[in-house]
């Protein structure tokens, strides 16, 4: 493997073990755990998120994220996870779709908006739709459709007019809770 | 499982005891040499094999999803078919995705699930056929368990919600009767399925079972999957399936850390297109994804083309021109063919008042899917275990099988919800590819592909030229009607024979078909090196757009109503025979049409400022109809509604209908607007989304309405019924819109062009 990183809260060393001398690397915090990078710094997040953390909820669909498929929020902002590389995340904080539940199972708001107005398709890009969204309704709590109109993702299956019921039905339920609690989850 | 009890090899619905007291049921397959098709259990319809029911002790009831997944919902419907007929509770039930269902039956592979495909549209259509009889005789052993247990008839008793319950109020669980059932004998004749006004899940709505699985990002698709230690492998293939490599220099990717080893792919000679490598390839095998992308762009190489290297989109188009005229006098030449020819179109053509002709162009397409293509395989000295986004698991099978030689219970095929499907996965080019790394490196492989290496070597949908021209007697009947089309056939050198090119690309019952008295339909054979396969919709797209646009070209020279064209045009409502089979309803069609007119107040379509639009189809026993709104803002065309009416026969699932309904329609705008793959000097011109661009949600409308129509005649496929009237519906509200015709798709382009 090309990189080595500390996994979990580097604070966390057992007093019984050597402590390993503190490697030069990149911080960073994804979904409310902190990570050091030590490999190539031009590692594209996505691969970083898939590959060595196995996190797979954010899914390859092209090269230049165009697709949307590669969402992630970086301090809240949705961008796209291939077209980061990991220097670009020193001392950033990340959120994929699988920090997005609570740490108890319960489910984001949007992600249940997303089940009861079936808003997936074959499923592969709702990850994607929720990053998108997310970050939409942290900008605008009580979304026009010509604001969801913005949303760059691509979906062949067509779920895009049942996505547009999810995100208007979360955002009154979203709109009470305070801004930081847009993301119930670890990174919250 | 231990302890099977098998029964009469000639019984198939098989019941075995599971573990730790667990009723299991199976329908199993076994090769008519082996035993003759049962009738009496399973009735004249059945025609191979089945999936499972499990009622565990504890009151789970696992049910197993054959057919593979990829957005139609299929591991929904199937299992509620299974549940609802052995009255489970939902609540408990657990789906269990399949995978691929083989056994050794001498030597041959024997499909224990029998038939497992996906996204073929007729998953539901089968199911009802044979999915009920495992949820019955499931419903009757606990039935009759719960019997002996009460010491009383089992027609006394009433199962309901996981429940079986007695008149004088005592009751017993599933879970508390499933060791006593798996030890009864199945009844000598299979038990009557529910009479509908008992069905408690089908037709009620449900979510997709996978739903919380994928909006956590937990579901795994293959492209998420391992096996330990798997290399990734990525590929650069050559843009033209004949060519060669001219020149390959390996050491600037051999030379990026991570990278392991950097070998070539080719075709093997005389094999189906979709069961061999696509076009030659050169592949980079490295540890990690980004180091194999990494050495991948590291790798100086040069390629050659072969004999297709100077084919061209738009000459392909001038020749299917050139054809369908040429060929005015003479009729049609093999492997063309006559595909329909009602009366006599030539003579009665000559004794018409009014004679309208029009050409439509339908562009090739790409499968396009959102998850690429990818393959995992482990291969052991006698073992294969794949994990694989295939359509067509058995066929996945077979393709292993030619390149490892392994026996038929050997090979292992998982199949995870898939990305997407539409045809793309019928094929098994990448899973060849997959298996001759895994052979060449000597470690399990990750094959993935880019976005580029998906949309440049797709099997793509061939683009069509439609000709229609049709005859008007003095009362404005249409006398006869001359369609012509010609494209490359999805089916060369797949097996099939000349004379049934044309197969893949028309259909002797597409309307106007049977409705008017003279009617012929011709299909023009083009020769296309560029690879086609089995596509969404196909064969009804290119031609639904080509006759439900000329109907309302027809309207505007009559200076008529488009509906009441269509109206004259159906007539009254009767069934009116197909051949090969079936009928048509035209009671049915009329009714789905008349349903999205009023919904769009199509009164209105004289004085509405928009441009409103109609077309309606059917397929395969099944209606649908498509009312659209639109305006023109400038040059923005804004699609202000959509209404889709569907009759599938009885719904399985209304959600998931709906799903399917909108979902078929908002990828037809897609297609309809913007898409097209086009090529030239042999090379596919669409790399990348920019090149490719699926429609924006900005492009498409807010909501699309779907009125289904309620049925109780055995249920139909829906997965791509409501692809055929999208983008005629469009064209037609756009020329109401704009008062520009659209005879040429993608849309947008073309609507720019002609404004």
């Amino acid at each position: 493997m090309l990189q080595v990183q500390a996994h979990g809260p580097l604070s966390k060393a057992e007093p019984n073990f050597t402590v390993e001398k503190p490697r030069d690397g990149i911080d960073l915090q994804i979904n409310g755990e902190q990570y050091r990078h030590s490999g190539d710094p031009q590692l594209p997040l996505l691969w970083y998120l898939r590959d060595v953390l196995r996190l797979t909820g954010t899914k390859y669909g092209d090269d230049h994220g165009l697709g949307g498929t590669d969402l992630v929020l970086v301090d809240g902002k949705a961008v796209s996870a291939i077209t980061q590389p990991m220097s670009a995340l020193a001392g950033k904080q990340v959120t994929t779709v699988e920090g997005l539940a609570s740490t108890d199972g319960s489910l984001h708001p949007l992600q249940q908006a997303f089940i009861d107005e079936d808003a997936i398709g074959c499923g592969y890009c709702t990850p994607g739709w929720l990053i998108a969204s997310l970050d939409l309704l942290r900008r605008k709590h009580d979304p026009s459709d010509d604001d969801i109109d913005t949303l760059p993702n691509l979906c062949r299956c067509g779920c895009q007019t049942r996505v547009r019921r999810a995100i208007k039905r979360a955002a009154p339920l979203l709109k009470k809770g305070s801004a930081s609690g847009l993301i119930n989850g670890a990174a919250a | 499982m231990s302890g099977s009890l098998r029964l009469s090899r000639r019984r198939f619905l098989q019941v075995l005891a599971g573990t730790a007291g667990a009723l299991v049921v199976g329908v199993r397959y076994a090769a008519a040499a082996v035993a003759p098709i049962p009738t009496g259990l399973l009735g004249n319809t059945f025609h191979g094999l089945g999936a499972y029911v499990r009622i565990d002790a504890d009151g789970t009831v696992l049910i197993g999803a054959r057919d593979p997944d990829t957005g139609t919902g299929v591991a929904t419907s199937l299992p509620r078919i299974i549940a609802d007929e052995l009255d489970a509770d939902w609540q408990r039930v657990r789906v269990v995705p399949l995978g691929l269902g083989v056994e050794n039956g001498n030597g041959e592979p024997r499909w224990l699930y029998g038939r497992q495909a996906g996204g073929l549209g007729d998953s539901i259509p089968a199911a009802w056929r044979d999915l009920r009889q495992a949820g019955a005789l499931a419903r009757w052993l606990i039935r009759e368990a719960a019997a002996r247990k009460f010491g009383l008839p089992a027609a006394q008793l009433r199962c309901d919600k996981g429940m079986v319950l007695a008149p004088d109020g005592r009751k017993l669980d599933y879970g508390s009767l499933a060791e006593d059932a798996a030890g009864i004998a199945p009844p000598n004749k299979a038990p009557a399925p529910k009479s509908p006004d008992r069905y408690t899940l089908i037709g009620q709505p449900a979510g997709d079972v996978d739903a919380r699985a994928i909006v956590t990002g937990e579901a795994q698709y293959s492209f998420d999957s391992q096996i330990g230690g798997a290399l990734i492998a990525v590929l650069v293939h050559c843009p033209w399936p004949d060519g060669r490599i001219d020149r390959i220099d390996t050491g600037p990717a051999l030379a990026v850390k991570g990278v392991v080893k950097v070998v070539q792919l080719n075709p093997e000679p005389n094999l189906p297109p979709g069961q061999t490598v696509i076009a030659p390839a050169v592949a980079v095998i490295a540890e990690t994804t980004w180091a194999a992308l990494q050495g991948r762009k590291a790798l100086q190489l040069e390629w050659k083309p072969g004999a297709s290297g100077n084919e061209n989109s738009a000459v392909l188009e001038q020749q299917a021109l050139a054809l369908m005229d040429d060929d005015d006098a003479s009729g049609v030449s093999s492997p063309g063919a006559r595909v329909r020819d009602d009366g006599d179109v030539v003579g009665i053509a000559r004794k018409a008042a009014r004679r309208l002709d029009a050409t439509y162009v339908q562009p090739w397409l790409a499968h396009a899917t959102i998850e690429p293509m990818n393959c995992v395989v482990q291969l052991d000295k006698d073992k294969a275990t794949l994990i694989v986004p295939t359509q067509l698991p058995q066929q996945a099978w077979s393709v292993v099988q030619r390149l490892t030689d392994l026996k038929p219970e050997q090979i292992e095929i998982q199949v995870p919800r898939i990305g997407g499907g539409y045809g793309r996965r019928l094929d098994h080019d990448y899973v060849v590819e997959a298996v001759m790394l895994a052979k060449m490196v000597d470690k399990p492989i990750k094959l993935i592909w880019t976005r580029e290496n998906d949309l440049t070597h797709d099997f793509y949908q061939s683009g069509s030229v439609h000709k229609i021209s049709v005859t008007m007697d003095r009362k404005r009947q249409i006398m006869t009607w001359d369609q012509r089309m010609a494209s490359a056939s999805a089916l060369v050198k797949r097996g099939t024979p000349d004379n049934r090119l044309w197969s893949s690309e028309t259909d002797p019952n597409l309307l106007p078909a049977g409705l008017v008295p003279n009617f012929r339909s011709d299909w023009y054979s083009l020769q296309s090196a560029i690879p086609r396969g089995p596509a969404r919709g196909v064969p009804h797209i290119g031609n639904a757009f080509a006759v439900e646009s000329f109907i309302d070209e027809i309207a505007h020279v009559l200076k008529e109503d488009p509906l009441d064209t269509r109206l004259r045009l159906l007539g009254d409502a009767r069934l009116v025979p197909l051949q090969g089979g079936g009928t048509l309803d035209t009671g049915k069609l009329l009714n789905v049409l008349k349903l999205v007119a009023d919904r769009i107040e199509w009164k209105n379509w004289l004085r509405s400022v928009n441009g409103l639009g109609l077309a309606c189809w059917h397929v395969d026993g099944a209606y649908v109809a498509h009312a659209v709104e639109a305006a023109m803002q400038g040059e923005k065309l804004i699609i202000q509604r959509v209404v889709c009416a569907v009759d599938v026969g009885r719904v399985i699932n209304p959600t998931g209908l709906e799903g399917q309904v909108a979902g078929a329609t908002l990828d037809a705008l897609s297609n309809a607007l913007n898409l097209a793959i086009t090529f030239k000097n042999g090379q596919i011109q669409q790399h990348d989304w920019k090149d490719y661009p699926l429609a924006s949600m900005a492009q498409l409308p807010d909501a699309v309405e779907v009125i289904t129509v309620p049925g109780d005649r055995d249920p139909t496929g829906a997965s791509f019924l409501a692809m055929p009237t999208t983008a005629p519906a469009l064209a037609n509200a756009v020329f109401r819109a704009s008062a520009v015709r659209v005879r040429r798709l993608p849309l947008m382009k073309e609507l720019l062009r002609l404004l």
